[in-house]
């Protein structure tokens, strides 16, 4: 099962341009917290990061075949997971999110749980025998990623839970599923939207009506999305320079250095670095779609997009919010806010999309 | 695209605990270009977001982390000082702690804590704060100023972070008033500016939240009193920690101003009103230059000095003795005698009387059928003992003779019924009736008995003290009416109202004025100064018709004295109201006291003055030398008696 795959066959091009973000967000977070008390956040993200490249390189050799057949035993420790966050999880910022190992590390367990989803998708789909997917297929492959995602949205963290989402869609997309069932998807979610916005928390209603209207309550809910826009504006085309954007600098930006990251790096870069760091990112998820289009079998294609459309996700989530374009949500942007889940869970991803490319030949 | 066939499908079936894995991804090269796409999409989507916030319009945004960052306090500008004619400070300030509100980190619940902590009224704070809501947010909002040490304690224990970090102290400059309401009428007192203020053109340059003259000198000389307010501008955390101090603009204090009051002679005046209602007005009739001006009951103006509450402002406004009202220049009132030098003057410069004309007064006069009653019984009376012992019989017939219009018109030129001018806000003009008066304010024709109460003061007369102290000054300058005033430099500017009469005239009216003060028999001997040559005139005004003081209480007399000293180019005119005191004659020695402090002063100011120049070899060699200058030098007057 563990086999050493060609050096060669890696995917260079992916791993130097997620060091490159990885080395910007790390910049960025020595800038967002140096003179604060979160100031040795920047080598703690360079440990994590040199953990998450072995991480990598451990997924990327192992045959993500057998990772598949160990799919129902990853996806039910991960809902027995997630089930104990909400009973022994610590609780932080309002919600419990993390289950506290020894030597002091928090895992935040709904970022693990994605990649149990991916697997299980990439599984369920390559096992369906008809070319397009049933009401029957769909209702099942469903109910699996439905159960974490209620259990995620309970913790309560319902930006990690919609991240669960373009696994599903995007899988069902490729797997090709008649019009009418996404008619009937768009008029489910129609009714559904409505009173499920009457079921949500307070905080999480108030985050939705502040993104629409940010001025409202400008102290209170619209604060964290005013901030963020203020100090992007303020970074114009070049930025103010590493450790000058006195949004960033004077905590007028919310977290500048784990969820609002982005907003900090562009105060401080400007247009220029957004652009640099934007095209890095299109570059990654291209490479990622790359080896779903040359992945040996529909396993590995489904692992990758599967893969991609989460980063995707996750990109438009985050960075949509720091431009006042998205609500507020808890979502990491990855390889680039701070944290070991995240980079962690990123780097495992990664490492299995390598896992399918150094196999594209195997035919 | 190219789907497996079915007849794959079949071949392939999965053996029963096996995995199908293999098989072609290429079935879905459409869908995953489609994704491409569809990335393009969310990164343009993306891109156009920065673009309008980095490059279309930056200069917003960083004007707006700019106002996070950046914030102003204001740096209080001292009001000025108000000084007496001798320099010494009658009005100054001290430092304070205020605390204000900065609004940028504002929340509206944390506002019952505060108000609880700092004993304000919860509401009157949410007014408050309600009342900037249209101001731009970086304004700080004044709360409280004149801190105790235990609302130190209160703001220094919760202004942290986590607790009320929108609470901040800023130094101060409060107004300190002097005791005793002494001035009080006078100086007035501050107060921040109102809502109707503000609406106000006046007002326009002033701005919510600053503190302006609400009244007296106050008020008038506001502008000059003023300064301009400082700022600093530092550079603050999210917490509203300041990390670095920009600049700081410091604020220009305001000017001081000098008055003419002399705080010596205010300090008599108001003492010999203590305990009584009414007012002394001291005027120096060559200038218009107001020596001391005091109002009984006074309040204490520091009680305003920071924010009156309501209970205090409450009482002082119930109070029967009204002390808000300046009587000095607010107490209209019916001069009773204290005229009777004016309807002598209409009488003989009209010349429907002279000198010697004579009247017979038995303890009265009839006039159209109706018997008007004199105080006493005077016998023969011509003009200086009609003055002397303020015969009313007397001056019916003078009145009758010399006509309501005439009485009109001098009165008016002394400057009666209409504001004396003096630099203060809210003054009386009081009423000179005349048959044009009363048909343009009742649309009544004037009955000629009118004329006669007229004449000894009563009637729809009335004047106010400043009005008669400047009456009867002029008077005795001989036709020159300086307006009076407070500002010390006004005297410079000033220009008198200057109407030539006849100095024969004049004199026999002050000749008359001197006996009431000096001659057995005369109404105001109590105010007899020994030495010194006063003139006076006492009045005692009934304030009802004698027909309803039979019914109601509190009907009395006011009492009412007006002096000058010297008779002949006199330096010093005092007018006395003494409300409900029932005879003028004991307004006198009000007035005497008051005059008695201005001359003691006088000479014991020369007397120092020669004392010192003894001393100076320089100024003995001049004396030396011009030995005339001693002789010219103001003979001294003796000690005044009784007084204290």
């Amino acid at each position: 099962m563990f086999q050493f795959a060609g050096i060669k066959d890696f995917d260079w091009t992916m791993f130097f341009v997620s060091m490159i973000i990885c080395g910007l967000g790390v910049l960025q977070i020595f800038s967002a917290t140096h003179d604060t008390v979160w100031q040795g956040s920047w080598w703690k993200q360079l440990i994590y990061i040199a953990a998450g490249i072995l991480l990598m390189w451990i997924v990327a050799n192992i045959d993500y075949h057998s990772l598949m057949t160990q799919v129902y035993l990853l996806y039910i420790s991960s809902i027995v997971l997630l089930a104990a966050v909400l009973f022994i999880g610590k609780r932080a910022f309002g919600s419990t999110r993390w289950i506290a190992l020894p030597a002091g590390i928090h895992l935040q367990v709904s970022e693990f749980a994605k990649i149990a989803i991916v697997l299980l998708v990439a599984r369920f789909l390559t096992e369906l025998r008809t070319d397009v997917l049933e009401l029957r297929d769909l209702l099942k492959l469903a109910a699996v990623i439905l159960l974490p995602m209620a259990l995620i949205a309970k913790e309560p963290d319902l930006g990690t839970a919609l991240t669960y989402l373009p696994i599903l869609a995007v899988g069902i997309f490729l797997a090709g599923m008649p019009w009418r069932y996404w008619l009937a998807i768009a008029a489910v979610a129609l009714l559904v939207v409505p009173v499920g916005f009457a079921s949500l928390q307070a905080y999480q209603k108030a985050r939705i009506v502040s993104f629409l209207d940010p001025e409202r309550d400008p102290q209170g809910t619209g604060y964290q999305l005013i901030q963020s826009k203020i100090a992007v504006g303020a970074g114009g085309t070049w930025g103010k320079g590493v450790t000058k954007g006195s949004q960033t600098q004077l905590r007028f930006l919310p977290v500048p250095h784990t969820d609002f990251i982005f907003s900090a790096f562009a105060e401080e870069h400007g247009f220029i670095g957004v652009m640099l760091v934007l095209i890095l990112y299109f570059v990654l998820l291209m490479q990622i779609v790359q080896n779903a289009q040359t992945a040996p079998d529909r396993a590995g294609m489904y692992i990758c997009m599967g893969v991609g459309a989460l980063l995707l996700f996750h990109i438009l989530v985050n960075v949509g919010m720091v431009v006042g374009r998205m609500p507020v949500t808890g979502i990491p942007l990855p390889l680039m806010s701070y944290g070991g889940s995240s980079i962690w869970s990123t780097f495992l991803m990664l490492g299995l999309v390598n896992s399918v490319r150094v196999r594209r030949f195997v035919n | 695209m190219r789907f497996p066939s079915l007849e794959q499908h079949l071949e392939q079936q999965p053996q029963p605990g096996k995995i199908q894995l293999r098989d072609d991804p290429s079935f879905a090269a459409t869908k995953m270009a489609a994704f491409q796409y569809i990335a393009v999409g969310v990164f343009l989507f993306l891109v156009t977001g920065f673009w309008e916030l980095q490059i279309k319009s930056p200069e917003i945004y960083n004007e707006r982390a700019e106002r996070n960052r950046i914030k102003s306090l204001p740096i209080v500008a001292p009001r000025g000082k108000i000084l007496d004619r001798d320099g010494r400070v009658i009005v100054g300030n001290h430092s304070t702690w205020s605390l204000i509100l900065s609004r940028e980190n504002l929340r509206q619940e944390h506002l019952h804590e505060i108000a609880d902590g700092l004993h304000l009224d919860y509401d009157d704070l949410i007014r408050k704060v309600g009342r900037y809501r249209n101001r731009p947010r970086y304004e700080p909002i004044i709360i409280k100023e004149e801190l105790t040490p235990a609302d130190l304690a209160f703001v220094e224990a919760h202004r942290d972070p986590e607790t009320f970090p929108e609470m901040e102290l800023i130094e101060s400059q409060r107004r300190l008033y002097p005791d005793n309401g002494i001035l009080a009428h006078v100086i007035g007192y501050t107060g921040e500016i109102s809502e109707s203020e503000l609406d106000i053109p006046e007002f326009a340059r002033y701005n919510q939240g600053q503190i302006i003259g609400k009244t007296g000198i106050e008020k008038e000389y506001n502008n000059t009193l003023m300064g301009i307010d400082g700022e600093r501008q530092s550079v603050v955390d999210n917490r509203g920690k300041e990390r670095e101090v920009l600049g700081i603009k410091e604020a220009k204090p305001g000017r001081n101003i000098q008055l003419s009051i002399d705080l010596d002679l205010q300090v008599v005046a108001e003492l010999t009103l203590e305990g009584r209602r009414g007012a002394v007005v001291a005027i120096n009739p060559q200038n218009g230059e107001i020596l001391a001006m005091a109002s009984r009951p006074s309040f204490d103006p520091n009680k305003f000095a920071v924010r009156i509450k309501g209970k205090d402002w409450q009482e002082l406004t119930s109070d029967p003795g009204k002390p808000l009202v300046d009587r000095a220049i607010q107490a209209q009132w019916a001069p009773g005698s204290t005229f009777k030098p004016l309807v002598a003057l209409a009488g003989l410069e009209s010349s429907s009387v002279d000198n010697e004309t004579a009247f017979q007064c038995g303890g009265g006069a009839t006039f159209f059928g109706h018997y008007y009653k004199c105080w006493g019984t005077h016998g023969t009376v011509s003009l200086h003992k009609g003055i002397v012992q303020s015969c009313d019989a007397y001056f019916y017939n003078v009145g009758n003779k010399t006509g309501i219009d005439n009485i009109a018109y001098y009165a008016t030129q002394a400057g009666l019924g209409q504001k004396s001018g003096v630099d203060l806000p809210d003054e009386a003009s009081g009423i000179v009736p005349s048959p044009e008066w009363k048909l343009r304010n009742y649309r009544q024709k004037w009955f000629a008995g009118e004329t006669i109460s007229v004449a000894i003061g009563q009637g729809a007369l009335t004047v106010t003290p400043i009005q008669l102290a400047r009456a009867i000054g002029g008077i005795a300058m001989g036709g020159v009416w300086h307006t009076p005033h407070l500002l010390m430099s006004a005297t410079k500017t000033e220009k008198p109202h200057q109407w030539a009469l006849n100095p024969e005239n004049v004199k026999n009216i002050v000749d008359g004025m001197y006996g009431v003060v000096n001659e057995a028999g005369g109404t105001g001997v109590r105010a007899k100064i020994p030495g010194l040559d006063v003139c006076g005139k006492t009045g005692s005004a009934q304030t009802a018709s004698n027909e309803y003081a039979k019914t109601h209480k509190d009907v009395r007399d006011n009492a009412w004295f007006v002096e000058y000293a010297p008779c002949h180019n006199p330096e010093i005119v005092v007018a006395v109201l003494w409300e409900s005191a029932e005879h003028g004659m004991l307004s006198a020695p009000i007035a005497r006291d008051v005059m008695a402090a201005w001359f003691d002063k006088k000479q014991r100011l020369a007397e120092d003055e020669s004392a010192r120049q003894k001393l100076n070899p320089a100024t003995s060699l001049v004396s030396a030398l011009l030995p005339t200058l001693k002789d010219a030098a103001p003979t001294a007057a003796p000690p005044p008696e009784g007084f204290h």
